[in-house]
């Protein structure tokens, strides 16, 4: 029954190369610093090559999970290390192994204290992001769950900005704060499992079809959502992430908006939608509520930011927002375009995180009102920074149109009201983007200490353009994202859409009285 | 075939990567690349134009671009008898305007970037044109907003051109919220944006004067709105004027302002379908047609006083599609292009040898010093002023002649006011601008004044004679006008409902009395100075500083829009919702109680070893008696 | 004859935990909690041998060879503090309070 086409168990491979290469560079003395990197970006890359074989051998025809590995950890609680992926969580994976290395790269200039230890955290912070993604057993998910969040934690608070220690409590305590629930959901979704099945399993893909009654969904469904609202993280659970990433180094806010942020996306779509359809349901309503809320507060606030890094930063509760929208209209193209704008805003706000750090290189400020006039003095680099900024403004062509419109498609098909308002969203995200982007390209150089901006140089190139690649690649030919995650999403609103659920719980619910009378 | 047409396309977008990519390298011969391949694209399209003109329809699909459950939409284009018009138009007189800028951008510093622009321009204009399906136009639309945005803001060193490339982009997105709910609506109903699978269904799916109907062609209006810069979303265009002249021209005159014109008219098979959506978008256009003539009045910059006059213009054009004649727009649309297009180069050829300058009231008798630019500015205006046998005559007569025809007799009395009116304004400017005498002396000396480069003059005299000629395909041959006869192939003229038979002949002299009377008001004022401009300012002093200031709507837009927001954003949602009621409130009040428990519960800390060892055995004994003694009885 | 062994073990690991309790000196508390730990030591061999089951011995070698290296650990603290303080009494170490 399990599926793994390679017969090889290229998943592991691909998680715990990284864990590798961070014991290897531990071995590697604090003075060479170039061969650490050399070595770190080697084994970044190469995670990356080792990955491309799940791109090309997924079969898109199925929903079932695909290179699947399953090997029993604690045989007699019924944990398994069981790891494969479907389409939804393929291009997370792909997405992981492609934006880390990048961000790696961008801090050969820029982290120069503690390189060793640096390079070693991104490193473990790879295996932790990826062994989410792939992990179908909960309590493995829950452990890479919790093991990233120990080296973003060092990363933020150790090369953090002046801010970080306050920063790094706060992202860690309000993040952990969320994963504490959703242990406690787990464990009651584990006991409660064997309550009415007999059967002692923390396998998710058997878990998506448990019989859970109504009023237990319930707690369970909010304890889940609580964990990964503060993830995504949709308003307002946002508070977290503009500290996080004005006082993030660069490649930290890359990881974070580019991965993490997805992380709380995806557990929407692996743990709250298939597990709970019936919440799902009753809760789609105040959840498309926050994030329509979440939609256009975002852009509000992110048009009035002084600072580049906090602008990008609301952007991405906005962006997240339509994420959010689209999984919760319960379509197929709006939880289609849901996964699209995942992939979307880690490209796009990724690279716009990479650019922001470039001129942060060279400046030491974030400012706005800092620059001003700089495409007479970069050309090369204003324009990539507006590639990406249409792509973050979702200009059709880009990467960005795809998810947005998608998305809208989905949430109007819901209810016309909800594509109507989010249409609007548009406006605004145009507005601050756009007036930021003036605001440091447009005009007069008039600060001086401008004058002497270097452009790009062959390394900055070397991690902007593969971005740029993506961006016109899902713009222009997204079929190659669609039609491999099409019938997993299928799959997966087949299993929100059981209507059986309901009946089942109300029988279930009459049973569980009757053993309390008896007991009584 | 199936490639050439694909090639139409390509050969701009590769002009575009060329000077885009290599623009350093390629720099010195920019300008040249770029008019080659809108030379290579306007003949290939003529292909498929011949292909048309045959009685074929020429559509092609090359691969799906998004494959939905809910619709797939391909990549497909598609020339009939509505694009087709389209299609001549925008390659025809963007290669001519290529030409043009070759002279005039000579030695700007971003020669190569303004060639790379303009030909993105022209490769999204023509997706928007050619492409198949809503979408695609819908990416076209966005595609020119977008190289309007960039050419706006060409010479962005200048605050006032950023401003107001800005300006542009965010007003056209107001529109395009409109017309993506349009998309949605269409969708919705029918599981398609492709027109061959649309427009056949439109009827039946909708059924005439339904609620469905109405609603999409009022989305779809939005957009136009928007990107026509139609009243009330018209403010962005006059600023758009910041950018260079070749632009001011090709976008924001002959081809891009025109796009919502042509979506109406791509729509007809929806519009015919919605008496209310028809109504509102010839009440707009007739109202905007009027209320841009008046601003144009007044002003003194060459410039502003021909974007007013393109609103005005673009008026027309609703008005045509809007009562249901979509050939009259469409003809309109081209002849406007023609003629529009040429005041614009006239007038950038003005400022080209003017250094810049543009205010009315510094010129005077430039005659002498630029003839040739000054016969074209004739002719281009007394074409826009309607006097036949210049093309604008053709055009607007149809326009005003179908609309008292179908019982639209309010617009008429408007658009033939307008006529005036624009007789007026643009004799107006062509007699300060180049006859009279020299307002400032020995300016032209002092600025070197000089007649246009070859390069300049020759896309205007092309231009120019298509002014004259370009409006003959309306005149009646037999039974039937050409023009009207092309298009209705596929946009049929709604059935006429009141049949109303004017005398043909009277129309046309009460049009023609129209722009006469105007261009001999201007000559009354302006040469013959009976009643100086001043005293007729100062007579109607508070109208005269209303339409001076624009009815003071960009003021009203920052006061009572911008300004708000923006405060309501800082002041409001940033500092007081996000910062001290979310973030300082919710979330680090939550630390806050946590912390306040932990210092009272710091008490039992003693920090004692003994201390813990007491507390852990008292907890041991007491849950080891509950097990005993509670848990098992 | 069990209740006896479990009476000697209960005792045993009240002796310790007064020790614990009440006792200053870190040496002290050291040994007392050894006490502790061979009193639930000596419970497992019993109940091992009184129902029959390995396990509870198996348990017990844990437990010892547990107890050795805590054991190891305490006395290596009980070092570093006379080496900071002079003192072995566990009242002076209480600076973590603040």
């Amino acid at each position: 029954m399990d599926m793994n086409q390679l017969h090889f168990p290229i998943l592991t491979l691909i998680t715990f190369l990284p864990l590798v290469g961070a014991v290897i560079v531990a071995f590697i003395s604090e003075e060479h610093e170039d061969l650490i990197k050399y070595i770190t970006f080697g084994f970044l890359a190469l995670d990356f090559i080792v990955s491309l074989p799940l791109f090309f051998y997924f079969d898109p025809s199925t929903y079932q999970m695909q290179f699947v590995e399953r090997v029993p950890w604690i045989q007699s609680l019924g944990f398994q290390y069981y790891v494969g992926v479907d389409g939804i969580s393929l291009f997370l994976v792909l997405l992981t192994t492609f934006l880390t290395p990048l961000a790696q790269l961008s801090t050969w200039k820029a982290i120069n204290r503690k390189v060793k230890l640096f390079n070693i955290t991104i490193l473990l912070m790879q295996t932790g992001m990826l062994g989410v993604f792939i992990s179908l057993d909960m309590f493995l998910f829950y452990v890479f769950w919790e093991l990233q969040l120990i080296p973003m934690y060092l990363m933020i608070g150790i090369w953090g900005g002046p801010n970080r220690v306050f920063a790094t409590m706060k992202f860690f305590l309000y993040t952990f704060a969320g994963s504490v629930l959703m242990m406690v959901a787990i464990m009651a979704l584990y006991f409660l499992h064997h309550k009415f099945t007999g059967v002692y399993t923390a396998d998710m893909v058997k878990l998506m079809q448990s019989p859970l009654p109504y009023h237990l969904q319930l707690w369970l469904f909010l304890a889940f959502f609580i964990a990964f609202a503060i993830k995504v993280p949709m308003w307002p659970f946002h508070t977290w992430l503009p500290w996080a990433h004005v006082e993030a180094p660069t490649a930290g806010s890359v990881l974070l908006a580019g991965i993490l942020l997805k992380m709380g996306t995806y557990g929407f779509l692996r743990f709250n939608l298939p597990m709970f359809p019936d919440m799902t349901h009753a809760f789609a309503i105040l959840i498309i509520v926050l994030a329509i809320i979440g939609i256009f507060y975002g852009a509000f606030v992110a048009m009035v930011q002084p600072d580049i890094k906090k602008l990008v930063a609301y952007s991405s509760v906005s962006h997240l927002g339509y994420s959010m929208l689209g999984m919760f209209a319960l379509t197929q193209s709006g939880v289609e375009g849901s996964i699209m704008q995942m992939i979307n805003h880690g490209i796009s706000t990724g690279a716009l995180f990479l650019v922001v750090g470039i001129i942060y290189e060279r400046r030491h400020t974030r400012l706005i009102s800092e620059y001003g006039g700089l495409a007479y003095l970069v050309p090369v680099f204003a324009t990539f920074f507006m590639i990406f900024t249409l792509s973050s403004i979702a200009v059709p062509g880009t990467n960005g149109f795809i998810g947005e419109f998608m998305v809208l498609l989905g949430a109007f098909l819901a209810k016309h009201i909800y594509g109507i308002l989010v249409a609007f969203g548009g406006i605004f995200s145009a507005t601050y983007m756009l007036t930021m982007y003036k605001r440091v390209f447009f005009n007069k150089v008039t600060n001086p200490k401008n004058l002497g901006l270097k452009d790009m140089n062959l390394r900055e190139w070397l991690y902007l353009v593969p971005l740029v690649l993506f961006v016109f690649w899902i713009g222009i030919y997204p079929s190659t994202f669609l039609s491999r995650m099409r019938v997993s999403v299928e799959h997966l609103l087949k299993q929100v859409n059981r209507t059986t659920v309901v009946e089942k719980a109300k029988q279930e619910q009459a049973l569980v009285k009757t053993v309390v009378v008896k007991k009584g | 075939m199936k490639v050439i047409l694909l090639f139409v396309i390509l050969t701009p977008l590769i002009g575009f990567l060329i000077n885009g990519i290599f623009g350093k390298w390629t720099k010195p011969v920019a300008g040249i690349i770029a008019a080659s391949a809108l030379g290579i694209s306007f003949i290939l399209g003529l292909f498929p134009i011949i292909a048309v003109l045959k009685g074929h329809i020429v559509e092609y699909t090359y691969f799906t671009w998004m494959p939905l459950k809910e619709v797939v939409v391909p990549f497909g284009l598609r020339v009939d008898y509505v694009s087709a018009i389209m299609l001549f138009v925008v390659t025809f007189v963007s290669w001519m305007i290529h030409i043009y800028s070759n002279g005039y951008m000579a030695g700007d510093r971003g020669y190569a970037r303004y060639f790379a622009y303009l030909n993105m321009f022209v490769t999204a204009m023509l997706i928007l044109v050619l492409g198949n399906n809503y979408l695609l136009m819908f990416v076209g639309w966005e595609g020119v907003g977008l190289a309007s945005y960039l050419l706006i803001g060409f010479w962005y060193e200048k605050s006032t051109a950023a401003d107001a490339g800005e300006k542009a982009f965010v007003v056209n997105r107001i529109g395009d919220a409109g017309f993506i709910i349009g998309i949605l609506y269409l969708v919705y109903y029918f599981g398609s944006v492709t027109y061959s699978n649309v427009f056949p269904r439109a009827e039946h799916v909708l059924g005439y004067g339904s609620t469905a109907a109405t609603i999409i062609g009022l989305a779809l209006f939005v957009g136009a709105v928007g990107k026509s810069a139609q009243f009330p979303l018209y403010i962005w265009l006059t600023d758009a004027m910041e950018g260079p002249t070749p632009v001011s021209s090709l976008i924001h005159a002959a081809t891009m302002v025109t796009a919502g014109v042509y979506m109406v008219a791509r729509s007809n098979a929806i519009y015919s379908l919605s008496p209310i959506a028809q109504e509102v978008v010839a009440s707009i256009g007739a109202f905007t047609a009027f209320y841009a003539a008046t601003m144009a009045i007044t002003h003194k910059d060459i410039k502003r006083i021909l974007a007013y006059s393109t609103l005005s213009q673009l008026g027309y054009m609703f008005i045509g599609v809007g009562i249901g004649a979509y050939w009259t727009g469409l003809f309109h649309l081209m002849t406007h292009a023609f003629f529009k297009g040429l005041l614009f180069l006239a007038a950038g050829a003005v400022m080209h040898s003017m250094r810049g300058l543009l205010s009315i009231d510094l010129m005077g008798g430039l005659k002498k010093y630029m003839p040739q630019t000054a016969i074209l500015m004739v002719i281009a205006s007394l074409a826009i002023s309607g006097i036949p046998p210049f093309a604008g005559f053709f055009s607007k007569d149809a326009i005003l002649g179908k609309a008292l025809e179908m019982g639209h007799p309010i617009i008429w009395i408007i658009g033939e006011i307008t006529a005036f009116m624009t007789a007026f304004y643009m004799f107006r400017m062509v007699f300060n601008v180049f006859y009279g005498e020299e307002k400032v002396p020995g300016l032209y000396h002092d600025l070197h004044t000089h007649e246009a480069p070859k390069v300049m003059t020759l896309p205007m005299w092309v231009l120019g004679i298509l002014s004259i000629i370009g409006g003959w395909v309306g005149i009646k041959f037999g039974s039937h006008i050409p023009i009207e006869w092309f298009i209705t192939h596929t946009a049929p003229t709604t059935e006429v409902a009141h049949e109303a038979h004017y005398p043909e002949i009277v129309l046309m002299g009460i049009s023609v009395t129209m722009g006469v009377s105007g261009i001999i008001a201007a000559w009354l004022i302006y040469i013959k100075k009976i009643i100086t401009a001043e005293r007729i300012a100062n007579t109607f002093k508070p109208i005269y500083t209303l339409l001076a200031n624009t009815y003071y709507v960009d003021e009203f837009v920052y006061c009572c829009i911008v300004k708000p927001f923006w405060w309501v954003s800082t002041n409001f949602l940033w500092k007081i919702v996000d910062i001290i009621l979310i973030d300082k409130g919710m979330v680090d009040g939550t630390g806050w109680i946590a912390g306040r428990v932990g210092k009272g519960l710091r008490v039992l800390q003693t920090g004692f070893v003994n201390n813990y060892a007491y507390w852990i055995s008292l907890g041991i004994i007491l849950l080891s008696s509950w097990l005993l003694f509670v848990k098992i009885i | 004859m069990l209740t006896g062994y479990m009476v000697v073990s209960a005792l045993l690991i009240a002796i310790g935990a007064t020790g614990v309790m009440i006792r200053r000196n870190f040496m002290i508390v050291l040994m007392s909690l050894e006490i502790m730990i061979n009193g639930a030591g000596m419970l497992l061999v019993v109940m091992s041998y009184y129902l029959g089951n390995v396990s509870g011995q198996v348990m017990f070698i844990f437990v010892a060879a547990v107890a050795a290296s805590e054991t190891a650990v305490g006395l290596a603290i009980a070092v570093m503090m006379y080496k900071r303080k002079k003192s072995v009494d566990v009242n002076d170490f209480s600076i973590l309070r603040k």
